[in-house]
């Protein structure tokens, strides 16, 4: 792949999962405020998000697109702010989303099963 | 009512990039210009001041500084608007190497047009017939609306992006290319959208409009930067790039 395409298509990934993030920390915001205005217990969260796969894809998704979007805009800042560039770069930002993928899916899955 | 014309204390940058400011007393006249501050230093206070200008009226693009902070094209520039209590500061523009005084280094800028494909790649020869460009159709409208660019490296010194990254190709080549992205008789676009992705091309900008608001043409390379994004972004997906 040419840097050029590299580039391009890391920048298509970071606008789409932005679009994605905008509609899900939206429905998150609103899910937040709902059950907290409504005085649900920690034991009634957990009632309707066991076994809801409607719930468990929602968050998957919003985690997936953090996992995307996060560490391509970290390599640009890392570039801007360091001068860091290189595949040294890369595999840091590999990492970092496979990290952020790890942590918020074991999270998802904690009120899933 | 007329305000009354007093004498301006002009603090002028002297010497390369360690130098300083150094003030001088300039009489405040009528629809007195910038650039006319400078030519008068020039010429009675101090014949050793450097700086560059040419046409005197909005055309060349070299006679631009930065006028209390803010870069501008000199000559076009009436004292009227910039003046802070009768005072003005004068300084090289940003973003570039200062040679002497008010005159910088533009060969970065100028470098940053080539390796942006700023050049006119031709299809047809000279014994063919002109090419028809129907003014109304989205692309023509499009390069008019990016091709009144006079090189004056206003937007390049107003751009944060080329202060933080270097290698930033910048606002006024990245409006170049978008022109000729949209000239229909170009034969290097593909080419010239490899030369502006990527994090020294048009992904770099941040949108921050600095450009576009100090631009004395009222360009908008944003939106010319804007428009690279989506022509890359396709291109990229198409697997052309």
């Amino acid at each position: 792949m040419t840097p050029a395409r590299r580039e391009t298509l890391l920048w298509v990934a970071q606008r789409a999962s932005a679009a994605v993030l905008a509609l899900c920390v939206v429905v998150h915001l609103v899910t937040v405020i709902v059950a907290v205005r409504g005085g649900l217990s920690a034991a009634e969260i957990l009632s309707r998000t066991r076994g809801s796969t409607g719930w468990l894809a929602f968050y998957s998704l919003f985690v997936l697109a953090v996992s995307v979007h996060a560490p391509i805009g970290l390599r640009a800042v890392a570039l801007e702010w360091l001068g860091w560039r290189g595949a040294s770069r890369d595999w840091t930002m590999l990492a970092i989303a496979s990290a952020l993928a790890l942590a918020g899916l074991r999270a998802v899955f904690a009120v899933f099963l | 009512m007329a305000r009354p014309l007093t004498a301006l204390e002009v603090d002028i940058w002297r010497g390369d990039a360690s130098g300083a400011f150094r003030r001088y007393q300039v009489p405040r006249r009528d629809s007195q210009t910038v650039l006319d501050v400078v030519t008068h230093v020039q010429r009675h206070l101090d014949a050793t001041l450097a700086y560059r200008f040419a046409c005197r009226v909005g055309m060349c693009g070299s006679c631009a500084m930065t006028v209390n902070g803010v870069a501008r094209w000199t000559c076009r520039t009436h004292i009227s608007k910039v003046v802070l209590e009768d005072r003005l500061e004068i300084a090289p523009l940003r973003n570039l190497p200062v040679i002497r005084d008010l005159a910088c280094d533009m060969r970065e800028f100028f470098d940053k047009g080539a390796k942006a494909h700023g050049r006119f790649a031709p299809t047809r020869t000279r014994r063919e017939d002109f090419a028809a460009v129907p003014p109304q159709t989205p692309q023509r409208r499009a390069a008019d609306a990016a091709i009144e660019c006079i090189g004056c490296g206003v937007c390049y010194a107003s751009c944060d992006v080329v202060a933080w990254n270097p290698d930033y190709l910048g606002p006024a080549a990245l409006n170049r290319a978008w022109a000729l992205e949209n000239d229909v008789r170009d034969a290097g676009r593909i080419e010239r959208l490899r030369a502006v992705a990527g994090d020294a091309g048009c992904h770099a900008c941040h949108t921050h409009l600095s450009c576009t608001e100090r631009c004395p043409k009222q360009l908008s390379p944003t939106a010319s930067i804007a428009g690279l994004k989506r022509a890359t972004a396709l291109a990229a997906l198409k697997g052309k790039l």
